[in-house]
């Protein structure tokens, strides 16, 4: 597969929407005939970005708005998460395994230490205010390839 | 609804059977049933069976892990039985694993608990 292939997604920022996202980009990746492994993977990232968006960006809010993109370069999927809502204040702290700013939540504070192991590549850019948005890549390798 | 929650009482333990997705959507209803149940009842252990569980996130950590610690701090047990293997890498990345007992098969779960109490 050759050129540029992509697909976005903008949704409201209500729970029901993470199985919606998820299934969505396992949907449209699937051309490339990933293994059920990576699939999973790709399904716990998109859900734990969307979560994270719908709890901490907008703090519970169902008004706000989730942007995901997604696009297949070769075999190479770069997965966008996009909220506008309240940003981290501390990334680095943020990434610390275990670490939850809402422990009254029942939060395992594993979301990004998911993330960053699921994905070859993984990115925050955030600001107080501003919003956030994960930019993170993963290399495919086709179930086609494995067996030829 | 994307996750069924299968409650039975087995003797003293409180046999959870999750069937579907556990994500953030669905993690309240499993965290409200459990502790109902545990409130109601006169169960002590937990057994947590999760062969029919098809997807899990971090937010299903989270309930798992409150769930450990509601039961603990009465003095019982949780025990995790039949997790997937994408369900069960993400216990070990949390170290999970390492805290709770997992057994392949709810029998072998009970006959663990059944040793214990």
């Amino acid at each position: 597969m050759s050129g540029r292939d992509f697909m976005k997604l903008a949704f409201s920022s209500r729970s029901e929407n993470e199985s919606f996202a998820r299934v969505a980009v396992a949907a449209f990746v699937s051309r490339l005939d990933p293994t059920l492994e990576q699939l999973q993977d790709l399904k716990t990232v998109v859900s734990e970005a969307v979560t994270n968006a719908i709890i901490h960006g907008y703090e519970g809010r169902e008004d706000g708005i989730i942007e995901v993109e997604v696009e297949i370069e070769g075999d190479t999927v770069s997965l966008t998460v996009t909220d506008q809502g309240k940003g981290i204040e501390d990334i680095e702290l943020a990434r610390q395994p275990l670490y939850t700013s809402r422990p009254e939540l029942e939060r395992s504070g594993m979301g990004f230490t998911i993330m960053e192991n699921f994905m070859d590549e993984f990115e925050i850019d955030s600001a107080p205010g501003a919003g956030t948005r994960l930019r993170m890549k993963k290399r495919i390798e086709s179930k086609k390839a494995l067996y030829n | 609804m994307s996750l069924q929650v299968e409650l039975e009482q087995h003797r003293n333990t409180l046999i959870v059977r999750l069937r579907g997705e556990l994500d953030h959507h669905t993690a309240d209803i499993v965290r409200f049933k459990i502790e109902d149940a545990l409130l109601r009842g006169r169960c002590h252990h937990v057994v947590l069976n999760l062969q029919e569980l098809s997807f899990m996130d971090s937010s299903g950590l989270g309930v798992v892990l409150g769930r450990y610690k509601s039961v603990s701090s009465r003095g019982g047990k949780l025990v995790v039985c039949g997790a997937q293997p994408a369900v069960k890498r993400l216990f070990e990345l949390s170290g999970l694993l390492k805290i709770l007992p997992f057994h392949d098969t709810e029998r072998a779960a009970l006959a663990g608990l059944e040793v214990v109490s």
